[in-house]
């Protein structure tokens, strides 16, 4: 990753002086990447966005744009575009009005402005609805529209809260990868906020995720996903297993699993973790049917007691348990014939298929 | 209505048939007691009144050629119209500043604002009036102001165009201040964040966001103090003067003094048909049912 373009530093927002909503940010974004802040609500994630966007005022620390200060420029001298969740579509201007707004904002000569309108439009393909008003079109279309003007005057960082959270789901699909796609035209900085981890996987170059005010960990999409730095974040990211357990410092690469026993893992990840108790995670879609012969393949194995069934048509999900512990499998493609609503089978998983996460 | 006649689809059909007529009947039993009000006191009487003003003393337009002609009662047209001009004009200029901090602030000022506003709007009008004439009077606050630094006796300010103006703006500044309030609240904050980010200062964002979309607000309450001022008689009279009359003075003055029924009915006529034309003009424009916010 080059130099920070978009730098937070110890960024703290406290609304009552007491408790702060976001509790000491630090964050570096690349110019042009796509930075994803995904946490639950109340985690602090919109409020940074709207310190950048110089909406709030910091309690504490900075935020530098290009090695420059913003904390003392007004919203309208930041050159950093918003779109908001509620789309704030100006309802009495066209959607040509809408997106020139920024231009004559800016004082843009009149045959400019329409030029760069025009582009803009066709980039978001709604070149011809320019002469419609926002109530006219449908959530998807004034999204677009609301796009186009965060992006028509070029701003150095364009902050996206929540944009897809009004639309229906095949909609927010269809715009996640026509998000990408302008990302990658336009290649713009983008600061994405979103709760729905599908959006962060899907669209982010990295993902911030946020929890209680402060940062869990900033990392691309599939490091947050199979390596996560805590237990929250590989709660929150994708569906888990975890198991509480304690490195057997006698005998490399054996963790002693709470209630279940000795557990082989990489010797990488064991030489890597410090301390003695740890979190394992095991995803679902790493445990697998396991049968005579493969024991070198599965050294791991427990037998599974049976849930609930949900079957998916691409995948079914396994939901169990084994000595009283909540056990997910999920397995691609059609539903094994051993996979019976109370039925016991056995399971297992590979050693590298789990990760470890210290717990202090 | 539509779902009601699938759903008895199933029933047979007399049944059915006595079911939607006892369903088209519902609303108009509804409507009926205030209809009938309506009729017997308003439509009647204006029905009358009109009749009077081409019937009394005997069938012609005379009345209304006079109300054109006659200096005196066109220049009351006139000065009327002026008036509540600029009775409109005032409550919107103090207005909407009001309307503007009560919509946008939060906490204990909107709370103040607001209780003012609708304290002002409920206490009777005739009280306000004379609350005016305790203010303006020669033994009020203003004289004792101008005593005290010596400046003699004030102006007079009492039963003048002025003081008369003075205590319909104040009467009337309420509605003003509450239509556009109606309006100013329904503005979405997120529209003024919206023009910040997009590069637009305070000013700016004001001019070409907030104004415009606070403009239904500015269009209901200049047309509520207008109207309801074409036809002020309370406040004119205790504290204006004879010389600027306003309509209803007129038509009070005809029938008092005068006993000329049929001319005060013609003049009557054409306030009714200025209001009426100014409500049409305004629903063709805006709905009239948008009036009330």
């Amino acid at each position: 990753m080059g130099a920070a373009y978009l730098k937070l530093t110890g960024l703290v927002k406290s609304y009552d002086g007491r408790t702060n909503a976001v509790d000491g940010i630090d964050l570096d974004v690349a110019r042009g990447e796509f930075v994803t802040l995904l946490g639950p609500s109340g985690s602090g994630k919109t409020t940074t966005l709207m310190m950048i966007a110089g909406f709030e005022e910091p309690t504490r620390g900075s935020i530098e744009l290009d090695g420059e200060d913003l904390g003392r420029r007004k919203p309208y001298e930041r050159n950093i575009g918003v779109v908001f969740q509620s789309y704030a579509l100006f309802p009495h201007m066209t959607v040509a009005k809408n997106v020139a707004f920024p231009l004559r904002m800016r004082r843009f000569p009149a045959a400019r402005q329409a030029s760069r309108v025009r582009e803009i439009l066709d980039l978001v393909e709604l070149g011809s609805f320019a002469d419609k008003y926002p109530r006219e079109l449908s959530g998807g279309q004034q999204q677009r529209v609301a796009l186009a003007r965060g992006l028509v005057f070029n701003p150095d960082v364009l902050l996206l809260d929540e944009p897809l959270g009004a639309l229906d789901k095949s909609l927010r699909e269809q715009m996640q990868v026509e998000l990408k796609r302008i990302h990658r035209e336009v290649g713009v900085t983008m600061l994405y906020v979103t709760h729905d981890q599908t959006e962060a996987m899907t669209m982010s170059d990295r993902i911030a995720v946020f929890n209680g005010g402060a940062l869990e960990q900033v990392a691309p999409p599939l490091e947050v996903y199979h390596r996560p730095r805590t237990r929250f974040v590989g709660e929150f990211i994708g569906d888990s297993n975890f198991f509480s357990g304690r490195r057997d410092g006698e005998r490399p690469g054996l963790v002693l699993l709470d209630g279940i026993g000795a557990h082989r893992v990489a010797r990488a990840a064991w030489d890597e973790i410090a301390g003695s108790t740890v979190d394992v995670l095991i995803r679902p879609e790493r445990i697998q049917l396991a049968g005579e012969g493969d024991e070198a393949r599965l050294p791991n194995r427990v037998s599974m007691k049976v849930g609930v069934i949900v079957n998916y048509g691409d995948s079914v999900l396994v939901i169990g348990e084994t000595d009283g512990h909540p056990l997910r499998m999920r397995i691609a493609g059609a539903q094994p014939d051993a996979i019976r609503e109370g039925a016991t089978v056995t399971v297992g998983w590979g050693p590298a298929d789990a990760h470890l996460i210290r717990r202090d | 209505m539509a779902g009601g006649v699938t759903a008895t689809a199933a029933l047979p059909r007399a049944a059915a048939r006595r079911r939607a007529r006892r369903g088209a009947a519902t609303p108009w039993l509804l409507v009926a007691p205030s209809c009938l009000v309506l009729i017997v006191l308003f439509l009647t009487p204006i029905g009358y009144v009109l009749l009077l003003s081409v019937t009394d003393p005997n069938v012609s337009l005379g009345h209304y050629v006079r109300i054109v002609t006659v200096p005196l009662y066109s220049r009351v047209m006139v000065n009327t119209f002026l008036t509540s001009l600029i009775v409109t004009g005032l409550c919107l200029v103090l207005g909407f500043p009001v309307a503007y901090v009560m919509a946008r602030r939060r906490g204990w000022i909107t709370t103040l604002l607001v209780t003012i506003v609708a304290m002002s709007f409920w206490t009777g009008f005739l009280v306000r009036t004379y609350a005016w004439l305790v203010i303006l009077g020669n033994k009020g606050p203003v004289a004792a102001a101008y005593a005290a630094l010596g400046l003699g006796s004030p102006p007079r300010l009492l039963f003048t165009s002025f003081s008369s103006t003075l205590g319909m703006t104040h009467i009337l500044l309420p509605y003003m201040i509450l239509a556009l309030y109606a309006v100013m609240k329904k503005i979405d904050p997120s529209y003024l964040k919206a023009a910040a980010s997009l590069g637009a200062r305070p000013g700016a964002a004001f001019r070409s966001v907030f104004l415009p979309l606070s403009l239904p607000g500015v269009v209901n309450g200049c047309l509520l103090v207008f109207v309801v001022c074409l036809g002020f008689f309370v406040t004119p009279v205790l504290l204006g003067t004879p010389r600027d009359m306003m309509i209803s003075q007129l038509i009070n003055q005809q029938i008092e003094e005068l006993l000329a029924w049929g001319f005060a009915s013609a003049v009557a006529v054409v306030l009714l048909a200025a209001t009426g034309i100014l409500l049409t003009i305004y629903n063709r424009f805006a709905g009239l049912d948008r009036l009330w916010g």
